[in-house]
C-alpha cells in the first residue's frame, strides 16, 4: 500500500493541508491561541464539561461507559497525586530531581488508555501517567530521580521501556521496535512519546523518515507542552507541528491535549492505522505544562501568569469533573472515595521513598556488559580490595 | 564450505551469509547494503538470497541506523548495521554512546543489546577527507562498548561470528586497506575467545602490539629487522575493548621491549593506555619505556601526504631501534 492511498484514507488530511492552519500558528504571539477555538482542533470536550460531537472521532469513544469515564478521572486524579507528592519530596530533599506532568495529565492518560497490553511504550522522562496506565508501579519511577538507579523497571515487564533522557533518541528505538513488529508479523503497534522541543532534533526527523519509509506500526505522540524549559515552541517551528508529518508522507493530526476524550479517540484511531498496516501517525496533543520544566527550573524569569491562568481555565481534570457532573456519571461518593484513594497514594508514594534503599557499592561494576569485559572485572577487583582495606570493610 | 583462501571483504561476507542462515533474527543494515552490496561489496548478493526484509538498504541517515537498530535490538533482532566510512560514524556517535552503550546497565540487565556495528576504517587507499580516519580510542573510552578489529581474513571470518553471537554491543573495525588481502579461512575451525591476543610471530628483543591495518605493517617490520639481526614478536591484539593485557604483559616479560602502533593518533590513542598498564605492570621488566607510534595531533592529510602521517616500515623501525638503543 502505498503513502498516498493510506494518506487520503486518514479523517485529518484535508483539515492538515488547509493552508490556513500554517497561517494562523506562525502568526500568533506567545501561546495565545486558544484550543477551544482553534478549528484544527480535535476537541470532544470542551473547557466547561460540555460534549462536543466530532464526525470523525466519536466513534472511538461512543462505547464508552460512565464507569470507564470515572477511571480515565481516576487515573488523572492519581497520577497529578502522584506527581505532586513527588515535587514535594523533591523539596524535601529526598529526590535529586522531578519532571512534573502538572497540565498534561489528559494527554497522558487518553493516549495511554489507547494502547493494548502488547502494544510498546517509549517514553521520555515526563510520562508518569502513561507509566500508570502500562501498570509500572509509581514507586519505581522514583528510583532514578532519587538517584539509586538509571531505569528502574523491567522494560518488557510492561512494554514500557525506560526513560529517556537525551531528548528524541526514544523516537528512533520506537521506529525499529515497530519496524520488528512489522517484521514478526504481528498487529501490535509501537507510541512514541516525544515533546515540543524535541521536534528540532535530528533523531525525531530520521524516526519520521525510517517509519514512513518501512510503513512501521509506530504512532509518534508529541506532547506540545509550549515550553521546552525556557524556549517557546516558536523557537522551534514556524509551522504547526503536525503538519510536519505531511512532509513526510504520513498523516498528523492536533488533538486538544487537555481533553481526555479526545487524546484517547485520536490515539485510537492512530494505533487502529498502524495495526491495519497504514504505517506511522504523528499526534500533537496541544497542552500546557503548568509547572517547571523540572524543579531546576524557575519558569517566572520566562512567562508570564496571566499564560498559565488561561491555561487553568482549561484544566484537563476539571474538565472531565465537570462533564461527569453534568452527565450524572459520577456522585459526591465517587469523589470523596477518591480523594481518600489519593492520600492513601500519596502516603504510600512518601514511605516507599523514604524507605528506598541505597544501590550496594558493586551495582557500579554490575551490568555494565552482558558477557563480562577484562577491564571491569579488573577495576571490580581493586573496588574491592580498596573497600575491604577500611576496618568494617565498608569503605565509609 | 570447505578451507580455502579468500580476501578479508569475502570473508566478512560469508561470515555474514553463516549468519544469516543459522539464525532468522541476524539481519544486515545499512547504506547501499542491498543491491550494491556496500561500496566495498562486503554485503554482495546478500539481498539478493535473502530478500530485503533481512538485508535491508537504509535511508542515508547514521544515527537513524543505529537508533532503528537498537530499537530492533529491543524486539529480538539481532542486527548488523554498516557505516559506510568511518568519518561518517559522527551523526550515530550520539546513539551508540548514550543509548546503545548504556542499555544494558540501566535496565540492570533486563534488556541485551546484541548489535553489531560495522565500521570500514584506516588509511591508505587515497580517499578524500573522512574516508581514513581510525576513531576507535574514541568507543573504547565508553564503557558498554566492546571493540574489535580482524588482521586476516580467518579473523575476520570468525570475530564477525562471535560478534553477531555476543550479546554486547559490538564495534567492528574492519581494516579497509587490507580488504583484498587473501588468507585462509577454514569454517569448520574452532576459534579462539574473541578478545585475545596472538603472537604471530615469535621473537625475543622486542614486542610489536598492533591490530587491524598495522599488524600486516608491524610483520613487515619484523622482517626487514630480521635482515639487521633483530628478532622482533609482533602482537595481534585484535580487540581493542578489552585489551589482552595479560597477553602483552607475557610477551613483554619475555623481550623486555614494547613499542606500541596504530594508524589513529597518538595523543590519547589506544597506545598511550597500553603504554601506562604496561608499566605499571612490568615496570621491573622493562629495558626501555613503551614508544607509540601513529598518527600525528592533525586532520587526517590529504592522500598526497598519507603516507607521511601513517606508520610505515621506517617510522616503526626507527622506534624499534630507539627502544633498543636504550
Amino acid at each position: 500500500m502505498t503513502v498516498e492511498s493510506t494518506a487520503a484514507r486518514t479523517p485529518r488530511r484535508s483539515a492538515s493541508t488547509k493552508s490556513t492552519a500554517g497561517k494562523r500558528t506562525t502568526a500568533r504571539k506567545g501561546t495565545g491561541a486558544a484550543p477551544g477555538t482553534d478549528p484544527q482542533l480535535v476537541q470532544l470536550l470542551t473547557p466547561e464539561g460540555e460534549r462536543v460531537k466530532n464526525a470523525e472521532y466519536d466513534k472511538y469513544v461512543a462505547a464508552i461507559t460512565p464507569e470507564e469515564l470515572r477511571g480515565l478521572y481516576r487515573d488523572m486524579v492519581l497520577t497529578r497525586r502522584f506527581d505532586a507528592e513527588a515535587t514535594a519530596l523533591q523539596r524535601q530533599g529526598e529526590l535529586g530531581l522531578w519532571a512534573s506532568l502538572l497540565g498534561q495529565e489528559a494527554a497522558q492518560i487518553g493516549s495511554g488508555r489507547a494502547l493494548r497490553d502488547d502494544d510498546y511504550v517509549f517514553p521520555t522522562y515526563r510520562e508518569h501517567g502513561v507509566a500508570w496506565c502500562r501498570g509500572v508501579d509509581p514507586t519505581n519511577l522514583l528510583g532514578m530521580f532519587r538517584g539509586v538507579n538509571n531505569g528502574g523497571w523491567d522494560p518488557n515487564g510492561n512494554n514500557f521501556h525506560l526513560y529517556t533522557i537525551v531528548i528524541g533518541s526514544q523516537t528512533l528505538h520506537a521506529t525499529g521496535y515497530a519496524m520488528g513488529i512489522a517484521k514478526d508479523g504481528a498487529d501490535s503497534a509501537v507510541i512514541a512519546y516525544f515533546g515540543d522541543g524535541a521536534s528540532s532534533q535530528g533523531d525525531v526527523a530520521e524516526s519520521f523518515t525510517f517509519s514512513a519509509v518501512y510503513n512501521a506500526p509506530v504512532v509518534f505522540f508529541c506532547q506540545n507542552n509550549q515550553w521546552a524549559i525556557s524556549e517557546p515552541t516558536e523557537k522551534q517551528t514556524r509551522v504547526p507541528l503536525y503538519q510536519r508529518a505531511q512532509g513526510f508522507g504520513f498523516p498528523g493530526v492536533r488533538v486538544d491535549g487537555n481533553d481526555v476524550l479526545a487524546c484517547l479517540a485520536v490515539t485510537k484511531w492512530a494505533l487502529e492505522r498502524a495495526r491495519l498496516g497504514e504505517g506511522p501517525t504523528l499526534v500533537e496533543a496541544y497542552t500546557y505544562r503548568m509547572g517547571a520544566h523540572t524543579t531546576s527550573d524557575d519558569p517566572s524569569r520566562y512567562r508570564g501568569d496571566e499564560e498559565r491562568l488561561a491555561w487553568e481555565a482549561k484544566d484537563p481534570i476539571l474538565r472531565l469533573r465537570r462533564h461527569l457532573e453534568a452527565s450524572n456519571h459520577a456522585d459526591e461518593a465517587f469523589f470523596a472515595e477518591l480523594e481518600t484513594e489519593s492520600e492513601t497514594l500519596g502516603r504510600r508514594v512518601r514511605e516507599a521513598v523514604r524507605a528506598m534503599p541505597d544501590p550496594d557499592h558493586f551495582a557500579i561494576f554490575e551490568n555494565v556488559y552482558a558477557d563480562g569485559h577484562a577491564l571491569v572485572d579488573e577495576e571490580r577487583a581493586q573496588f574491592a580490595a580498596y573497600q575491604a582495606s577500611f576496618a568494617d570493610g565498608q569503605g565509609d | 564450505m570447505a578451507a580455502e583462501k579468500m580476501a578479508l571483504a569475502k570473508a566478512i561476507n560469508e561470515s555474514l551469509r553463516r549468519a544469516l542462515e543459522s539464525d532468522p533474527k541476524v539481519l544486515v543494515m545499512g547504506e547501499d547494503v542491498g543491491k550494491l552490496g556496500g561500496v566495498f561489496r562486503v554485503t554482495d548478493g546478500l539481498q539478493k538470497d535473502f530478500g530485503e526484509s533481512r538485508v535491508i538498504d537504509t535511508p542515508l541517515a547514521e544515527s537513524g541506523i543505529v537508533g532503528t537498530a537498537i530499537g530492533l535490538a529491543l524486539r529480538g533482532y539481532r542486527p548488523v548495521v554498516e557505516i559506510q566510512f568511518d568519518g561518517f560514524v559522527f551523526p550515530a556517535y550520539d546513539q551508540i554512546v548514550t543509548q546503545l552503550a548504556k542499555m544494558h546497565a540501566r535496565s540492570l540487565g533486563k534488556v541485551k543489546m546484541p548489535v553489531v556495528v560495522r565500521i570500514p576504517y584506516g588509511g591508505g587507499i587515497g580517499a578524500v577527507e573522512h574516508h581514513s580516519e581510525s576513531p576507535e580510542a574514541l568507543f573504547a573510552h565508553v564503557a558498554g562498548l566492546k571493540i574489535v578489529s580482524p588482521s586476516n581474513a580467518s579473523d575476520a571470518y570468525w570475530m564477525m561470528q562471535q560478534a553477531i553471537q555476543s550479546d554486547d554491543p559490538v564495534i567492528f573495525f574492519e581494516p579497509k586497506r587490507r580488504y583484498w588481502d587473501k588468507g585462509e579461512v577454514n569454517p569448520e575451525a574452532i576459534p579462539g575467545p574473541l578478545h585475545t591476543a596472538r603472537v604471530v610471530r615469535e621473537g625475543t628483543d622486542l614486542t610489536l602490539a598492533a591490530y587491524g591495518p598495522m599488524v600486516k605493517t608491524c610483520l613487515e617490520v619484523a622482517g626487514a629487522a630480521a635482515e639487521e639481526g633483530r628478532n622482533l614478536e609482533v602482537l595481534d591484539l585484535r580487540s581493542v575493548s578489552p585489551i589482552d593485557f595479560d597477553a602483552i604483559q607475557a610477551s613483554v616479560e619475555k623481550t623486555r621491549r614494547l613499542v606500541v602502533v596504530h594508524e589513529a593518533p597518538v595523543f590519547f590513542g589506544s597506545g598511550a593506555e597500553i603504554a601506562a598498564r604496561i608499566t605499571e605492570r612490568c615496570f621491573y621488566h622493562l629495558e626501555a619505556p613503551v614508544l607509540r607510534v601513529g598518527g600525528y595531533h592533525a586532520p587526517y592529510p590529504p592522500a598526497r601526504l598519507e603516507e607521511e602521517y601513517l606508520p610505515g616500515l621506517d617510522r616503526v623501525l626507527d622506534a624499534v631501534d630507539r627502544a633498543l638503543a636504550y
